[in-house]
């Protein structure tokens, strides 16, 4: 007897649960689940222009679609750019992060709020407004850049037109648009460093580097492995800065893999083929993910 | 009691007096691009008072987001009734069965004459035969050039033939040596496929073969064209990256260049932004040519006003355009924006025929030919100005570029080539 109630109870509650949940599953249903799995159908077709005209023209294609990404120059070169930039700007925009959290969070900074502040504007700034701006300065003739460049004798650089310089401008401008929010972050992981441990340490004659090595950056670690993962998601993910600013040029230089994948989908119309883009740059992310989950784990145990 | 009865009543009555008035206003949707969006607004009063009976709202897009829109829109079944379309967008909307054709409605236009447009400038609007768009501005390209820097130079007359504008080049260069000054005689940007499908027209060269299903762009004709432009970066006549020229204008001013192939939209921005000590020393002419035909052909772009197949005004959306596209319409059109008119006896009006500047647009445009009319074209060009960056700055020769390029649009056109040989079987 007291058997079944229980477990009538539990059923209850289980069927309560769903019924909770149910609302945003459903919307996940809706708006994630359903879309991504169409999205890996059209991923084996070759879905078009000519397809969206008329139906009859969708041709099955297997893996033809995931083939001919491989074999295609530009998605190498979209690649070797996608990983310039996320191999050198998620670094820097760590560090800046870092850096700029360290100083807002330091007893000897005034005004702390105030810089939290100016420090997290560029973050809710819109993108296109702030790439106007910074097309001004990257200028070549005109620019604040390279004004204050010329004050150390290096000639005027032309940032967004010579291949050399588009990503390195392109990254400059990322990483001052996106330190702020992992600054915050930071922020508040120092903040729930104990105070006692600093106390500990200086008693101990330990000084303000050592304390950095010894304490912060190990109390950090885990906000340190999360603000890692979530910049190189984002950054893999870059598509925004180069088309507003560049267009994925000059000669490519900026094509990022998300640019790539827009440009075939909505530009030409190539559905199947962009999507397929979109699948491999999922499975990209994924792999990095997983490894860094694996280092987490082993750093925790 | 009473109060409440009055309002009631006057509520009845505006309700109907408003349902009577919208069943006999027809209002359509306008989809129009850029600045041309903004400035047609104001010979929509006009329009509207004509046709009383006929409401338009205009819905400006800016260009670099009008192709996807449009396509959006498509799928979306949201075209407007009539929208402003680059003429070789055109082949791509056929394709979807998006446009509606015009040639009943032509038919029995008393303002509408398809004989006194300029033949290239039409043919691009006919798909299989069907006439899908009415010309509501040309564009094509000229040379805008230095007259004082070509006299220096010992020429009295704009280039006939290429060859003529290599030796202008020659002696230019040489004098800058002498005068110990950078000089790029002819810009011909990079990041431009113009310059490059200009040069290909005039050789001779059919840019697809085998009906228009593989790319022909490495067969003997454009390779020639090809190599025409590569020797004009290789020898420095025209500056190899865009960086070069930060500001087209002043560089011009300065006689940095001396040559320019560019578009209308030019007179009016020379105009305002060249030295005006140099005003009377600037002009255009017609483009140079390969043989001996002059002047070399060129190519008739420029946008048309076409009628999305789903419609509901389609007698009004056709009325409209039948009135933006009169002789009186476009020289207005003209007046505000620079835009040439598509029709030859608007350019018969003064504020055209005084112009000296305009004289060889006209010249030109009775000398374009129309480009291939498929569906990927736009993809194919926009491929071909990365090939040119890769000649300008010699990081690919000539053939091995165009046997890439060519690789590239066999695969732009895979599906194309299979609809064709479907179609063949059936």
């Amino acid at each position: 007897m007291i058997k079944t109630s229980k477990k009538l109870q539990h059923e209850n509650r289980t069927a309560a649960a769903w019924l909770f949940l149910s609302p945003a599953m459903t919307a996940i249903a809706i708006f994630f689940v359903v879309p991504v799995l169409s999205a890996l159908i059209m991923s084996f077709t070759d879905f078009d222009i000519y397809a969206l005209g008329n139906l009859n023209n969708v041709r099955f294609m297997g893996f033809k679609n995931y083939i001919r990404i491989f074999e295609t120059p530009l998605f190498w070169v979209a690649m070797k750019n996608t990983f310039y930039f996320v191999i050198v700007g998620a670094p820097l925009s760590v560090f800046v992060s870092l850096g700029a959290a360290l100083m807002v969070n330091s007893k000897l900074a005034k005004f702390k709020p105030f810089f939290r502040t100016v420090y997290f504007l560029p973050v809710v700034t819109s993108l296109v407004a702030v790439a106007v701006v910074w097309r001004y300065l990257f200028h070549p003739a005109h620019g604040l850049l390279n004004y204050g460049l010329g004050y150390f004798g290096v000639d005027p650089i032309d940032w967004l037109g010579n291949p050399n310089y588009a990503m390195p401008a392109i990254i400059l401008m990322a990483v001052w648009k996106s330190f702020g929010y992992n600054m915050l972050i930071f922020i508040a992981g120092l903040q729930n460093i104990s105070e006692e441990l600093y106390e500990a340490s200086h008693m101990d004659g330990a000084g303000g580097w050592r304390q950095f090595i010894d304490i912060t950056i190990p109390m950090l670690a885990p906000t340190t492995v999360f603000v890692v993962m979530i910049t190189i998601i984002g950054y893999f993910q870059l598509f925004a800065e180069p088309y507003i600013m560049t267009e994925g040029g000059p000669m490519n230089a900026t094509t990022s893999i998300v640019l790539m994948m827009y440009e075939q989908g909505f530009r030409w119309w190539n559905m199947g083929y962009a999507a397929a883009i979109a699948f491999v740059l999922f499975a990209m992310i994924l792999v990095f993910s997983v490894i860094q989950m694996l280092i987490q784990r082993r750093m925790q145990s | 009691m009473k109060k409440y009865l009055i309002i009631l009543f006057i509520v009845i009555l505006s309700i109907f007096g408003c349902s009577q008035k919208a069943g006999t206003i027809t209002t359509i949707k306008f989809w129009a691009m850029g600045n041309e969006g903004e400035m047609v607004t104001q010979l929509i009063p006009e329009f509207e008072r004509k046709n009383p009976d006929i409401h338009v709202v205009v819905q400006q897009i800016p260009w670099t987001a009008a192709h996807e829109k449009m396509l959006t829109a498509f799928a979306g079944g949201s075209l407007p009734d009539v929208f402003q379309m680059g003429n070789t967008w055109i082949p791509e909307f056929t394709v979807l069965n998006s446009l509606e054709p015009l040639e009943p409605f032509v038919k029995t236009s008393s303002t509408v004459q398809l004989t006194d447009y300029f033949g290239g400038v039409l043919k691009s609007n006919i798909i299989d035969s069907i006439l899908y768009g009415i010309p509501w501005y040309v564009d094509t390209r000229v040379i805008f050039y230095r007259k004082d820097l070509l006299r220096n130079a010992g020429f009295k007359e704009p280039p006939k033939t290429w060859d003529e504008v290599l030796r202008i080049c020659e002696v230019m260069q040489r004098q800058a040596k002498e005068k110990g000054i950078t000089r790029y005689p002819i810009f011909l940007p990079t990041n431009e496929w113009v310059p490059a499908i200009a040069l290909g027209m005039q050789s001779g060269g059919k840019f697809l073969k085998n009906n228009m299903t593989k790319g022909n762009f490495s067969g003997p004709e454009f390779t020639k064209a090809f190599h025409m432009l590569a020797t004009f970066y290789s020898k420095k006549n025209s500056p190899s990256g865009m960086q070069l020229i930060t500001n087209m204008y002043n560089s011009f001013s300065e006689g940095l260049i001396a040559m320019y192939i560019t578009g209308p939209w030019n007179i009016g921005e020379f105009s305002r932004r060249i030295a005006p000590e140099l005003q009377n020393e600037w002009m255009t002419a017609p483009l140079p040519s390969m043989d001996s035909t002059y002047p070399g052909n060129s190519l008739p772009l420029g946008t048309s006003l076409v009628i999305s197949r789903i419609s509901k005004h389609k007698e009004a959306a056709w009325k409209f355009i039948e009135f933006l596209a009169s002789c009186e319409q476009s020289v207005s059109f003209y007046k505000i924006t620079g835009n040439l008119p598509p029709r030859k006896s608007a350019w018969t009006d003064s504020s055209l025929a005084n112009n000296k500047y305009i004289h060889a647009f006209h010249q030109q445009l009775e000398r374009v030919e129309p480009l291939p009319q498929v569906a990927e074209w736009e993809q194919i060009v926009i491929r071909l100005q990365i090939y040119v960056e890769y000649i300008a700055t010699q990081t690919m020769t000539v053939d091995v570029a165009l046997k890439k390029f060519d690789a590239e649009v066999d695969q732009i056109l895979e599906k194309r080539r299979w609809l064709i040989e479907k179609q063949m079987k059936q």
